[in-house]
Parts: C-alpha cells; sequence; structure tokens
C-alpha cells in the first residue's frame, strides 16, 4: 500500500468524522487527491463502513454479548470458509474469526439476554452438522473495544498556559 | 522592629521579573468555557509501559538515593539511545542524570560561570536562560533572530555581540517558541565561530525528536565540538514525561565532574522512581517516539494551514510542537492581542514577548492538543479575526 494512502487509511481508522478538507491539510495534500483516495477506497472495499462506537452501558438498552468458541470439522472444497459463511450470515453473529489453537472459530454474538444467546447457541449454532461442540463465554464488563476505552478519560487536565 | 521581607531578599532575585505569562494564565484558569492552545508540553501520556516500570520499582521497594550521578544502568542506556539516535558518542562518566532539562541548564551556568561572564542568548528563546545566567553571576546578552531569516542563529548574529566577556553561547534548536531549527550546514558557521573564539556552548536539545522532515543535528557531533558542547536533554518532550522530572547532560568529563558537585550539593540526585521509568523508556521506547512525532507533524500542517488562511503568516516550523505566527497586519501588540482574543472569545494564546523583545508581533501557539481542540481553536480565532 502506498504511503500516502495508507496515512490518509490510518487517521479515517481513529476517527471518520475529520474531514476531506482537513486530512489534506494534515497530510499536504490536495483536497481533489484525498477525495479520490478515499473514493477509491470505499469502492475496492477497503473501506466498508463509517460507525460509532457505542457504550451501551449508559442506556437503558439491555445487551449480552458472548464469545463462543467452536470445533468444527471443516468441508471438502469449502474447508472452513462454507460453515463460516452459514454462521455469519445470522445476524446475532456481531463477529466470527478463524482461530488457531484449540479450536477452529470464535464467534462473538449479541442478544438481548443470556437466555436469547444460549437458546441462539442450542438451537442455531450446536445443531449445524460440522459443529462437533461448543464453549460459550459471556462478557461481563467491556473494558476496551477496538482501540478505545470505555471508562471515561480524564479531561485535559493539564495547566492552562505553561512554557 | 518591622519585618521587611524584602530587605532579606537577594537584590538580583528582586529585581527579576516573572515570566511574562502569568497575567493571562490567571485569568484563563477562571474563565468558564476557556479554551488554550498555550500549553508547552505533550498531551499525551507517558507510554504505560514507561509508566509501569516506576510503578514496578516502588513495589520493588526502590526508593533510595542513586548515586550522584544517576544509576549507571540510566547512564549507560543514555549512551546508547544518543549514539543509536543521534550518532554521539559519550561514555556514562560523561554523563548526568539531572532533574529535567531546566536543573541541567541551571547546574551548567553555575559551574561555568564567574561574576560577569557574558552569555549570549539566542531570541525568541524558552524562559529560563537569562535568568539562570543572572542567578550564576553572568549577563546574559540577548541575540536578536528574525522570522525574515527563520528564526535561525547566524555566524553574523553572534559576531557582533562578542565582546572579550563572553564565556558561553546558548543554542535551543529546535525551538521554543518558535519552532525554528539548525540544520547540519547552518551549524557549521556557528561553530566556526565558537571554536575561534575560544566558546563554550550549552546546547538544549530537549526537542530533537521532534523534527519533521530531517533527522536533528547536534552540534556535538562536529570534529572538536564535544568537549565544547554542554548537551542538555531529557525525557519530557520525547517521551511525554514533564512531570516525571528527568533530564541529562553530557559534555567533557572534567567539566561533567565539575557540574556533578554542584548537582550533589543542590540535589543529590534525581528521583529514583524516574530514573527507573527513563530506563524503560530508553530500552524500549523508541517506537512511542515515533508515533508520537506522526501525529505532531498531522497536527502541525493541520495549523499552519489554519493561521496561513487567516493571513497570520507563519514560516513552516520543522521542529518542537510550537507555530510562531505573525500579527503585525493586525497592526496590534502581542500581548493586546492576546488579551482581546481571551476576553472576546475565550481562546488563550501566549504573546511572542513571553519570549524575549524579539517576540513582538508574533505569538506562541502550541499544536500539543487533539484535532477537536485545534479545530474549535481555529474556530474562534477566525470568529475573532473576521472582527476586527
Amino acid at each position: 500500500m502506498d504511503n500516502k494512502k495508507e496515512q490518509v487509511l490510518s487517521i479515517l481508522e481513529k476517527d471518520c468524522t475529520v474531514s476531506v478538507e482537513q486530512i489534506a491539510a494534515m497530510l499536504s495534500m490536495d483536497v481533489v487527491e484525498v477525495a479520490g483516495i478515499i473514493d477509491e477506497c470505499r469502492k475496492n472495499g477497503t473501506i466498508l463502513k463509517d460507525r460509532s462506537v457505542i457504550n451501551w452501558e449508559k442506556t437503558n438498552r439491555e445487551m449480552v454479548t458472548a464469545m463462543i468458541e467452536l470445533k468444527v470439522t471443516p468441508q471438502r472444497g469449502g474447508g472452513f470458509d462454507r460453515i463460516a459463511e452459514r454462521i455469519y450470515q445470522y445476524s446475532e453473529v456481531n463477529s466470527l474469526y478463524l482461530m488457531s489453537g484449540g479450536f477452529d472459530l470464535m464467534v462473538i454474538i449479541q442478544g438481548k439476554s443470556m437466555k436469547e444467546v444460549a437458546l441462539f447457541v442450542s438451537e442455531k449454532l450446536a445443531p449445524l452438522e460440522s459443529v462437533l461442540g461448543t464453549a460459550t463465554h459471556f462478557v461481563l464488563k467491556k473494558y476496551k473495544h477496538d482501540d478505545v476505552i470505555f471508562e471515561e478519560q480524564p479531561e485535559d487536565d493539564r495547566e492552562v498556559i505553561t512554557l | 522592629m518591622t519585618f521587611d521581607p524584602s530587605l532579606f531578599i537577594n537584590e538580583k532575585i528582586k529585581v527579576m521579573p516573572p515570566s511574562g505569562i502569568r497575567k493571562f494564565f490567571d485569568i484563563v484558569s477562571t474563565m468558564e468555557g476557556a479554551i488554550s492552545l498555550g500549553v508547552g508540553e505533550p498531551d499525551f501520556v507517558t507510554p504505560w509501559s514507561v509508566r509501569d516500570a516506576g510503578i514496578y520499582s516502588l513495589e520493588k521497594g526502590k526508593t533510595h538515593y542513586t548515586s550522584n550521578s544517576g544509576m549507571m544502568e540510566l547512564r549507560e542506556e543514555i549512551c546508547n539511545y544518543l549514539k543509536r539516535r543521534f550518532d554521539l558518542t559519550y561514555n556514562y562518566k560523561e554523563t548526568l542524570v539531572t532533574v529535567g532539562g531546566s536543573e541541567a541548564i541551571a547546574v551548567a551556568m553555575k559551574t561555568l560561570l564567574n561574576p560577569g561572564d557574558e552569555v549570549l542568548v539566542p531570541e525568541p528563546s524558552f524562559v529560563c536562560y537569562k535568568p539562570c545566567a543572572i542567578i550564576a553571576g553572568g549577563t546574559p546578552i540577548p541575540v536578536k533572530t528574525t522570522a525574515d531569516n527563520s528564526f535561525k542563529l547566524t555566524k553574523e548574529d553572534v559576531l557582533k555581540h562578542l565582546t572579550p566577556k563572553t564565556k558561553l553561547l546558548v543554542l535551543s534548536y529546535p525551538n521554543n517558541p518558535t519552532g525554528a531549527v539548525m540544520t547540519k550546514e547552518d551549524l557549521e558557521e556557528i561553530v566556526e565561530v565558537v571554536k575561534e573564539n575560544n566558546l563554550m556552548v550549552i546546547s538544549d536539545e530537549i526537542y530533537a525528536e521532534l523534527t519533521y522532515g530531517r533527522k536533528h543535528t547536534s552540534i556535538a557531533s562536529f570534529p572538536d565540538m564535544k568537549d565544547r558542547t554542554i548537551l542538555v536533554n531529557g525525557f519530557s518532550k520525547a517521551y511525554a514525561m514533564t512531570g516525571w522530572r528527568m533530564g541529562y547532560v553530557c559534555g567533557n568529563e572534567e567539566i561533567i565532574k565539575a557540574m556533578t558537585k554542584v548537582h550533589q550539593y543542590e540535589i543529590m540526585c534525581a528521583p529514583t522512581v524516574s530514573q527507573f521509568a527513563a530506563v524503560e523508556a530508553l530500552k524500549n521506547g523508541d517506537s512511542a517516539i515515533e508515533e508520537m512525532r506522526d501525529e505532531y507533524d498531522r497536527r502541525r500542517r493541520l495549523i499552519v494551514d489554519g493561521f496561513n488562511s487567516l493571513g497570520l503568516t507563519c514560516f513552516e516550523p520543522q521542529g518542537a510542537f510550537y507555530i510562531f505566527p505573525s500579527i503585525q497586519k493586525t497592526g496590534m501588540k502581542s500581548e493586546e492581542f492576546c488579551e482581546k482574543l481571551l476576553m472576546e472569545k475565550k481562546l488563550a494564546l501566549v504573546p511572542g514577548t513571553a519570549f524575549g523583545e524579539s517576540g513582538e508581533g508574533f505569538l506562541r501557539v502550541s499544536y500539543a492538543y487533539s484535532v477537536k481542540q485545534i479545530t474549535e481553536a481555529l474556530d474562534r480565532l477566525t470568529d475573532f479575526m473576521n472582527t476586527l
């Protein structure tokens, strides 16, 4: 990846609300050039989505997150991809990773209650033909997610003017 | 007999003006909704592994004095670091660990100056050089540098102020408040004049890691300049460690030995917990320096662009984290501009005059702030400029 593209992307990855004009100024680039890079990255799927990181704990919404380890049998011709595809299509599935180590797939699920998650595992995931076993871990507290610390961080508490 | 405290205060201290920004500081700190681009320290928190090393040293009960010169491991790591990053060759005997760069400067002046010795201080510059020279019994001589010459020091500037009493030249590049740097080529003629006139240099290189586009060159790296240079550096700016108060000084072994005497009687040794943290910074902190520098660089470009588009032109600063824009087109004096801006738009900037008379007509603006804070400040400044 060329350096300019990488720099534009790393600014957006930290904060996608930074304007094209600001990015251009930060990197001493032309606005049109920056807009072109962003446009190209959207088109070719490098930039997939712009989203907000939300701390649901601050709202009344009940939310349970669980990490589920799956042991599966890879399928002939499709390897793990085919079974993965069957799993990630569920809207309950938040993330899905192929893993090295003691199990094969890591499924991250969000549901309204523990019961909802448990039902999803027992009724949807466990019965899948290639699934050999599951282990469900509920998230008790989110401290940091995607580079964002959830606990409130102190405001800029430096002295207002120093030399 | 009534007690008159002023009778007891040293005359030199009595006439010494306090730092020129106190007035602003007092107003800003009580003003609701005021924002500031006036801070001369990193907004980053010290990298976690460095903080953790400090905590670990406390857990282990490392709460005693260290050797006066600083822990051996730290001094050796400082030497490794200077070799790795700036190709400077020192050994531990030529290194003294101090309480921040500030102590290093004060101790250097006290060690070198006899009454009446003159110290050339290029201005605008950080506020401590002149008072430190006076406290040490010397006479500071301001040497004006100008925006036309990108606030660099030239051979002519030095020659103009040389007298038989001149002993020391202070170099402070990358510069606070202007962001100016001195390249290898710029330094060549200064080296010449230093050697020809048998001067010593105090080179305050606290911002050495924060240069944009080219690597910092130390005057100590020139042939025969190592002995003539007292190299001052520290952890505050490179590793965002201002509150740890960790600095160091390197130079000729005999001079360092003499400086150690002053240091040991005044300070004893730098804080032990900070020394442990500093070792970790030097061993594993190079990547943190680079990450912070890249971030400063982006903000630098953003803010220079913002000021230039408001017509408050600034030359492109190549180092530190300040810009030094000119407000001459507004016809206002620096202090007047800052006071009006603060009262009307609740934005605090530092008048250039806080850094010497040659700062008149300029502002010091720090970009050690988040993009959000910088953007908000630029918006307020735009509003203010529209009212003029």
